[in-house]
């Protein structure tokens, strides 16, 4: 009995530490619509500045609870900064720009903290007078746990009280139920933002503050944390604070519990709870569907099929790229490959976001899968290369039409959390299951048959599947299903009206554009001989999200420049130092400057200087 | 006082206002008048700055609207009661009004809670109610007391008297009269000529983005083919 009242406690004290996050996040979701990636960066740079506050203090129990403090307003500071200069330009934009801002943040602050703190992890002290445990049913409990246990219901009143009784909490709550109202009324909505924003830093630094004595400060915290507090903000219900609570309590107490029966589970529990959670309710336990109003309108935009000038250059482009092995050296021709594979899953997530209008933040999932496929087919089945390249796009598109069935019954940023959810339990999986994925150490050993083994023989397999995936889903895009499907995004309740099965259509195109991922996904696994569990990652999504995005999400060709944009400039940047800082801040520049992506920009450069003819509604 | 002129307006692709020119003069009220999807609420909405692709000009006591936030419209002194009753629905009845408060204004009445709850009774019954959990017509009746509670010098209402009870419209007609002789000045969007002729001095009929009338109810009533052709009677 004593045992599972011990449990019971870990569990709660977990619950408080992801309370503190979360909450966070979802009152910055709540009042701005900004799913924030950075959270889970705050939440580390707390922990890094009470480490150091508290550390070079020692000033016994008053030093450590004013250290503790302090970081947490120094955070909500980092926050003013980070939304006055970046996020209050694109309040406006789709949700794929903040997403993908928010993560420029994650990378510079990485890297910042790495030039700060150092790479070592930081063992951080006790709390004074809180170090030892207490018995309790004759368990011993660390007095420091029940602190936490305590800390997280007194936050969650403090909120509670500052939501009810103070104007500035009602704005608040009224902003999260329709913001442009609250602004026609006379706010200015500016201001309630940033206080939001800073408020939302600034638990999340506090979150990180408290965590110190509890575990190793590291430069991993961020993004370990920010998968957990993303499910409990969704659980919970975006924007309600009180369902973030319930369901901090819930995801730590059943994790506390399941981890006795199977030890693996924790990965995955939190992902497997809300996407059962979001299928029952749909806005989670206490959310409801966010008032439409003033949310971004995107400028229609018509997608053309090319001018036959631009169909010319294409074709001399492709032509270019088949020759290439011809002139350039094996180096070159194996970053080729990688651009051909980068812009093949960059073709496919647009094929679902910018035709289906369904934002995905876990495709990664569907390139995973196809690589995994193809992988395992020649490791333990002993199928040879062309076989093997057969199953891993079919395995994608069976993985997409599983996960998708559930997905398209959601929208907007619920769709992409159930999306992120689903690509972050098969990585679970694939981590955990080491007999069979070979977890961590990944599946080595996965080379092209022989006579295919030579850089120029596999370059133009690749060409031929990544080429022809491409032109099979612009043909897509252009036949009557690709039609509907812009239908739908447009407005579903016509497509409706006008007899179209808008969940089958939107299911099919998941499970298409799964499926061709999976394909980038196993020409990905031959050229490089090996798979990882990264492949499935929130990075490798994030990265799709980067390519369409600095291609601009309008253009059929935007995912072609922004792929092989993405993948010369990573080929740059990552050889030298704090190229995370670089890459970050080359990411801002973009998403700040060049709204409409890469080949937006160009169009409008063209423009400027008259090359190209304004064209007119 | 409030002056649009050759306001043009779209959303994404679609043109929806034409070049509408209206006034609204000192303690005035004018009622803008049109069928369904005929642009009275995008004109409203430009106004307020809810609107971004639009041209032409719009001036409140000379100083151009055009390119100001929503906030600082309300705060020049402009109050909008949107069609859509968007009141909070998870805030109380006393929390909705709060959002409104905005400090008194030069040259414009003061509203106190204790004015509003005599002009809206039920509502002096309801403040501890939520916002969903209140009629149709209360909650009309909480977005014009919300928008008072702004102290405006202008208010845009837009067809109040849509889907609620008969009772209901003839409180909104004696609360609209109220305003009047508060001094306020009111555009109304109105599809109920009858309602708009019992509250309004002048009229503006305007038709898939065009204006089509505009002058007093007398001389409408006098070419009944006019408001036969824009209006649905
Ligand atoms: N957000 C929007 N996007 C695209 N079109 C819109 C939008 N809002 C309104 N419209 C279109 O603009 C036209 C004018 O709409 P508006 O709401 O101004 O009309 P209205 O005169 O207020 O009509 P009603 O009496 O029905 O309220 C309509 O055809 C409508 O379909
Ligand atoms: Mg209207």
């Amino acid at each position: 009995m004593g045992f599972y009242v011990a449990q019971l406690l870990t569990g709660l004290a977990n619950a408080s530490s992801l309370f503190l996050i979360a909450c966070g996040l979802s009152i910055i979701f709540g009042v701005t619509r900004i799913v924030n990636f950075a959270h889970g960066s705050f939440y580390m740079v707390g922990a890094y500045l009470a480490y150091t506050i508290v550390t070079t203090l020692d000033g016994g129990i008053f030093g450590f609870w004013f250290g503790v403090v302090v970081a947490a307003v120094i955070v909500g500071l980092l926050g003013l900064l980070v939304e006055v200069t970046i996020l209050r330009r694109i309040y406006h934009a789709p949700e794929l720009f903040q997403l993908v801002a928010t993560f420029g943040v994650v990378l510079i602050i990485q890297d910042a903290a790495l030039a700060i703190w150092g790479a070592e992890d930081l063992l951080g002290p006790r709390a004074p007078g809180l170090d030892r445990a207490v018995r309790i049913m004759g368990e011993p409990i660390p007095e420091y746990d029940l602190a936490l246990i305590l800390i997280g219901p007194l936050v969650l009143a403090g909120i509670w009280l500052v939501f009810h009784r103070t104007r500035w909490g009602v704005l608040v709550r009224a902003a999260t139920q329709d913001r442009e109202m609250v602004g026609a009324l006379g706010v200015n909505q500016a201001w309630l933002f940033s206080a939001a924003f800073v408020l939302g830093a600034a638990l999340a630094g506090l979150g990180g503050a408290l965590q110190i004595p509890r575990e190793a400060v590291s430069l991993q915290m961020d993004l370990s944390v920010i998968g957990d507090a993303f499910v409990v903000v969704v659980i919970g219900g975006m924007g309600s604070v009180a369902g973030a609570f319930v369901a901090a309590v819930l995801i730590s107490v059943l994790n506390a519990f399941a981890i006795l029966i199977f030890p693996q589970i924790s990965i995955v529990l939190p992902f497997i709870v809300m996407a059962i959670v979001l299928i029952v309710r749909p806005y989670g336990l206490f959310g409801k569907e966010g008032s439409e109003h003033g949310a971004p309108s995107e400028p229609e935009q018509p997608l053309r099929l090319l001018s036959s000038r631009a169909t010319i250059v294409v074709m001399a482009l492709v032509f270019a790229l088949a020759a290439s092995p011809a002139v350039v050296s094996d180096f070159t021709t194996i970053l080729l490959v990688d651009v051909m594979v980068a812009t093949l899953f960059a073709v496919s997530l647009h094929f679902m976001m910018g035709l289906g209008g369904m934002v995905s933040f876990g495709h990664a999932a569907y390139f995973g899968v196809g690589a995994y496929a193809a992988a395992m087919a020649v490791k333990f089945a002993g199928l040879p290369m062309i076989p093997a390249m057969l199953i891993g796009p079919l395995g994608a598109a069976a993985a997409a039409l599983f996960f998708g069935w559930f997905c398209v019954r959601l929208s907007g940023v619920y769709l992409a959390m159930l999306t992120l959810a689903a690509a972050q339990i098969l990585w679970g999986v694939t981590f955990q299951w080491q007999d069979f994925t070979g977890g961590d150490d990944g599946i080595l050993g996965v080379w092209p048959a022989k006579w295919a083994s030579s850089d120029r023989v596999y370059f133009y397999i690749a060409f031929v599947l990544c080429v022809g995936g491409i032109w099979f889903l612009r043909r897509v895009a252009h036949s009557p299903f690709g039609y509907g499907l812009r239908g739908i995004r447009d407005s579903d309740v016509r497509a409706e009206a006008i007899g179209m099965d808008v969940k089958f259509h939107q299911w099919m195109g998941f499970a298409l554009a799964g499926g061709f991922a999976g394909l980038a996904g196993v020409v990905f696994a031959f050229s490089k001989g090996s798979v990882f569990p990264d492949v499935l990652g929130i990075g490798q999504s994030v990265d799709g999200l980067i390519m369409v995005l600095l291609g601009g999400i309008h253009a059929l060709a935007g995912p072609i420049f922004g792929a092989g944009v993405f993948v010369l400039i990573e080929d740059w940047v990552s050889r030298l130092d704090y190229w995370r800082f670089i890459f970050g801040a080359i990411i801002l520049v973009v998403v700040l400057l060049a709204p409409d992506g890469v080949a937006g920009g160009v169009d409008r450069l063209l423009r400027a200087v008259g090359l190209r003819r304004e064209e007119r509604a | 006082m409030l002056e649009v002129k050759d306001l043009t307006a779209r959303y994404g692709r679609a043109q929806i206002l034409n070049g509408v020119s209206l006034k609204v003069g000192e303690n005035e009220v004018v009622a803008l008048l049109g069928r369904n999807g005929a642009g009275k609420t995008t004109t409203m909405k430009c106004i307020m700055g809810l609107v971004d692709q639009k041209t032409g000009e719009i001036t409140y006591d000379g100083q151009s609207l055009m390119r100001k936030a929503p906030h600082m419209i309300c705060r020049a002194g402009i109050g909008y009661v949107p069609e859509e009753r968007r009141i909070f629905p998870d805030l109380t009845v006393l929390e909705n009004l709060e959002v409104g408060r905005r400090p008194r204004r030069e040259g414009a009445p003061e509203w106190q809670l204790e004015h509003l709850f005599e002009l809206f009774p039920n509502l002096a019954e309801r403040q501890g109610n939520l916002g969903k959990q209140l009629s149709g017509g209360e909650q009309q009746m909480l977005t014009i007391a919300r928008t008072l509670m702004g102290n405006p010098k202008v208010v845009l209402l837009d067809e109040p008297s849509e889907g609620i009870a008969p009772v209901i419209v003839e409180q909104m007609a004696r609360v609209i009269k109220e305003l009047k002789a508060e001094g306020l000045s009111v555009l109304l969007s109105e599809q109920n000529l009858h309602f708009a002729r019992a509250v309004s001095d002048r009229a503006c009929i305007i038709e898939k983005g065009t204006l089509r009338y505009e002058g007093g109810f007398d001389d409408l009533d006098a070419h009944p083919e006019i408001s036969q052709k824009y209006l649905a009677v």
